[in-house]
């Protein structure tokens, strides 16, 4: 027979234990759960963003009465509970219910503290502490303008903003002149205040408040120095006290709350439990979220009998909830005197970061305005991490350094796995990592339901962000178990695995067996139509109406609808005669801008399509591929046939393997350079494949890219001779044909497959290399002809035998 | 262009003569139309001028019964010329007729 379990508490440290309980041993238990609130388990960290209208009551429910339900619990809403009879191990409610128990989970929680001054009983004076609070504001805010908050700590000053919020004055009281002053040393605090008032709200600090005036209602304060202040809503928000007034009545001991051991048992009473606000641990009652989570999971180790798992206390971190007042702060902030601590103060800029070390290792972390790097700072302080080498860059943040503008996804990937992320949920980056890759997540919605992270404050929303960014790379939306696009159900891979198995040799044909929606859209059929191309390159067709504008026209369609023109210029090497006729086709054509192009090579700009092929037959160079996912240029140093530094003909190497890997259609465009020497003239790497010359070889560098995302080149491998990187080139092109999804570049391909696995069978595997290679020559082989040279043949075809007829204006003559 | 008396419908060229799920420009004058071809063979024309960025139309992939234009792929429908959301415009529609596979094109 099962055991009985009743929770006395339906908030959010109970009921983590018991899905903490039900993860353990979802058979163990009989559960039946009472709460006073006529609500179900709901996330009251976010009870200030409700107030200040940036989420709903709704959206804050974290347990929907299906839940009980799925879990076989029973659910008491709105039964208090008076009594709990030990000698009967059973609980009575206000209403008579009664429940017997074998275990029996005391999560009452707090209540706020309503601190006794004259006065304090009169209508308008509440705490901040539930959805009734909340409620009661709404409908204060209705009838009245004037709010006073006593208590400049976290709690008041998220109440005085979401006061403010529903059009009331608000004005904080504080006793101490440090606002948050358990959190924020006196440099944040001010600065802290000088940003609230900015944005309208009140405050009287150092400030004893020492009667509640007004008949029935409150009407104002009275002030220790005289002063005074009108206010029809008086909010207390001086901190809270553990709710043990049952569990002390019932004889369990009580001292600042419940006190239990180190498995969150009474030490009264081995079979009650408690964890939560109410809990009292080694002589501390903790207020804050994180620390009540840690508790809820070691009370379910113990009460499913997994073993000894102790609980030893909490660090704390905490966040201010003030939308764009960003506020971090944990440990021992202030540093004694004598004490070593690093600051940096940007009045201007808003940004204050102190961190106080001790034995080169953090003992104690506030910061304002710029809180980015205070989970990892958090993290280093529980690590005990030695920052000493870090020390002089510490400040100007702990993973911005090198960075190249892409600071959120850099410092993402720079976190360490086991870096807790959410700290009010425990979740590690690592966590996030693997839920993201294991289950196929893509949104921040979908890791929180899968891992809770950022499901308490949402504090750590944008780092779950950058993470899924960095996870994801730009892949992000073409994830493993993304489909294409709105026309399938089907990934990338999947569609690839069709069209080979089934040999699928056609884009109609793929569409209409693998039930397509449509026709399909800019996005598949383009993809489509690569992949049979190379997959079977000896048995398909390219079917031009599944490209887009610029490769069916093999030239780049400019903003008015004109096209550009940008021959090959094999490794950006000419001559005076191919210079001369490119210039006399210019005249020719009346061409309006001719442009060195980035890739060495040379563009004519404004050429009409009606044009298109007489201007590539009087050029008579082949086709540059510049509008295409192909083969771009191979950007070349003058190298060592001029150059006094140059150790290796770059040159001819570059001419060389543009002409080997001329005609090639890539999942992206493709981008080589060769630099003759380390000096790296040609940019080699930011290329999606580059080769550096040194002396007596070759550096292959892979994976980098200039474009939106600056992305450095990883070493592949090194070589002696000029034959095996065009082999290496082949094969690991091959290779990112094959496995690349369509429109992704080099870079996020090799970052999601792997540099070491692209290695093992490009460079290290002779015969894989040797594999691959060929079959790069056999796709090529099909590719013989130049796109230009096809229209050229085309146009002076007799009529009836033109292939190209079809992209052909047809003018008529208007009719009056 | 007549505006009176009957429509006049424009003899263009031949179904098969415009790619299949592509499509072909016709000048008329200084107004040019893009004629589609569809999958199942019937022929739609609107204006061959995208209303964001005079992108010509005629270049743009076909998806179901819109054109995607090849400049920033707004997504014209050929049936109501509607541009579809989040994007707004409108282009003009020009009325086809197919008889024995000879495209009719009527300008009013």
């Amino acid at each position: 027979m099962k055991k009985k379990l009743v929770m006395i508490g339906n908030g959010m440290a109970g009921v983590r234990a018991i899905e903490e309980i039900l993860k353990a041993n979802p058979d163990m238990f009989e559960i039946t759960i009472f709460g006073a609130e006529k609500y179900p388990n709901y996330n009251r960290i976010m009870l200030s963003p409700v107030l200040a209208g940036d989420t709903t009551v709704e959206d804050i429910i974290l347990n929907e009465e299906q839940w009980y339900a799925d879990n076989n619990i029973t659910l008491h809403m709105g039964k208090r509970i008076k009594e709990i009879q030990r000698g009967y191990k059973k609980v009575i409610a206000e209403d008579g219910t009664e429940a017997e128990y074998d275990n029996l989970i005391i999560a009452t929680g707090s209540n706020p503290f309503i601190i006794p001054i004259p006065g304090y009983e009169k209508e308008g004076v509440m705490g901040f502490r539930d959805i009734d609070d909340c409620d009661a504001m709404f409908e204060a805010a209705k009838k009245y303008n004037k709010a006073a908050v006593i208590g400049g700590g976290l709690l008041g000053l998220e109440a005085a903003k979401g006061l403010m919020h529903l059009g009331m004055e608000a004005t904080v009281i504080h006793d101490q002149a440090t606002l948050m002053n358990m959190q924020l040393d006196s440099v944040a605090g001010e600065m802290l205040r000088a940003d609230l008032e900015g944005q309208g709200m009140k405050f009287k600090v150092s400030t004893l408040t020492t009667e509640i005036t007004g008949e029935e209602r409150v009407e104002g304060l009275k002030f220790k120095d005289g002063s005074s202040l009108d206010c029809d809503l008086l909010v207390m928000a001086a901190g809270i006290r553990p709710n043990m007034g049952l569990a002390s009545e019932s004889g369990i001991y009580c001292n600042r709350g419940i006190v239990v051991n180190d498995y969150m048992q009474t030490v009264t009473d081995p079979s009650i439990y408690s964890v939560g606000e109410c809990a009292e641990h080694r002589g501390i009652a903790y207020g804050l979220v994180a620390p009540l989570f840690e508790q809820a999971k070691i009370l379910a180790y113990q009460i499913t009998g997994q073993g000894l798992k102790s609980y030893a206390g909490s660090e704390v971190s905490t966040k201010l909830k003030i939308s764009g007042v960003d506020v971090f702060s944990a440990g021992d902030f202030m540093g004694g005197p004598g004490a070593d601590i690093i600051e940096l103060m940007d009045k201007v800029g808003g940004v204050y970061k102190k961190i106080v070390l001790e034995d080169d290792r953090i003992k104690g972390v506030v910061m304002f305005g710029d809180t980015g790097d205070g989970p990892t700072f958090f993290q280093w302080m529980q690590d005990g991490k030695d920052v000493s080498e870090l020390r002089s860059t510490l400040l100007f943040s702990a993973s911005g350094l090198g960075d190249s503008g892409h600071s959120g996804i850099d410092q993402a990937t720079a976190m360490a796995d086991d870096t807790i992320v959410c700290g009010c949920n425990g979740v590690s980056k690592k966590d996030v990592v693997d839920a993201i890759v294991k289950e196929g997540l893509t949104t921040r919605k979908e890791v929180t339901a899968c891992t809770k992270a950022a499901g308490s404050c949402g504090g750590c929303a944008g780092l779950i962000d950058q993470i899924l960014v960095s996870t994801l790379g730009t892949a992000f939306v073409e994830s493993e178990h993304e489909p294409i696009c709105g026309c399938t159900e089907l990934n990338h891979e999947q569609v690839k695995e069709q069209i080979r198995n089934k040999k699928l040799t056609m884009v109609r044909e793929v569409m209409s067996v693998l039930d397509w929606k449509e026709e399909g859209c800019q996005v598949c059929r383009p993809a489509l139509n690569y992949y049979i191309g190379m997959i079977w390159p000896e048995d398909s067709e390219d079917d031009r109406t599944s490209r887009i504008a610029n490769e069916k026209m093999h030239a780049n369609i400019q903003k008015d609808g004109t096209y550009s023109v940008i021959p090959r210029v094999y490794g950006g090497d000419t001559d005076a005669d191919t210079l001369i006729r490119m210039g006399q086709v210019a005249k020719k054509y009346d061409v309006k801008t001719i442009k060195i192009t980035g890739g060495q090579r040379i563009g004519l700009y404004g050429i009409k399509k009606d044009d298109l092929a007489s201007v590539w037959r009087d050029l008579d160079m082949p086709c540059g591929y510049a509008y295409g996912k192909a083969l771009r240029t191979v950007k070349t140093c003058v190298g060592s046939e001029w150059c006094r530094f140059g150790t290796q003909d770059s040159t001819s190497l570059g001419i060389h393997l543009e002409k080997q890997l001329d005609r090639i259609w890539f999942p992206a465009k493709v981008k080589l350079a060769v630099s003759g020497c380390p000096r790296n003239c040609a940019e080699a790497t930011i290329k999606d494949f580059g080769i550096i010359g040194v002396d007596g070889g070759w550096e292959i560098q892979t994976g980098g890219n200039g474009g939106v995302h600056v992305e450095a080149t990883e070493l592949l491998c090194l070589v002696e001779t000029a034959d095996e990187v065009e082999q290496i080139a082949k094969a690991y092109l091959q290779h990112y044909r094959e496995t690349g999804r369509h429109n992704e570049r080099c870079a996020p391909w090799q970052r999601r497959v792997g540099l070491e696995s692209i290695k093992a069978l490009v460079v290290d595997d002779l015969e894989s290399r040797k594999t691959l290679a060929e079959r790069l020559d056999i796709y090529l082989a099909g590719q013989a002809r130049d796109p230009w040279l096809e229209r050229i043949a085309d146009d002076a075809a007799m009529p009836e035998q033109k292939v190209f007829n079809e992209y052909r204006t047809i003018e008529i003559k208007e009719i009056h | 262009m007549s505006s009176t008396s009957a429509p006049i419908w424009y003899p263009v060229c031949r179904v098969e003569e415009i790619p299949q799920s592509g499509g072909r420009t016709v000048n008329v004058g200084d107004l040019s139309v893009a004629l589609f071809r569809l999958t199942n063979d019937s022929v739609k024309a609107i204006e061959n001028r995208c209303p964001h960025k005079n992108g010509p139309l005629v270049e743009g992939v076909i998806s179901g019964g819109d054109v995607l234009c090849p400049l920033h792929n707004w997504r014209v429908n050929l049936d109501s010329g509607e541009v579809a959301a989040p994007e707004s415009g409108c282009v003009t529609r020009f009325s086809v007729k197919v008889e024995n596979s000879q495209v009719f094109l009527n300008l009013s």
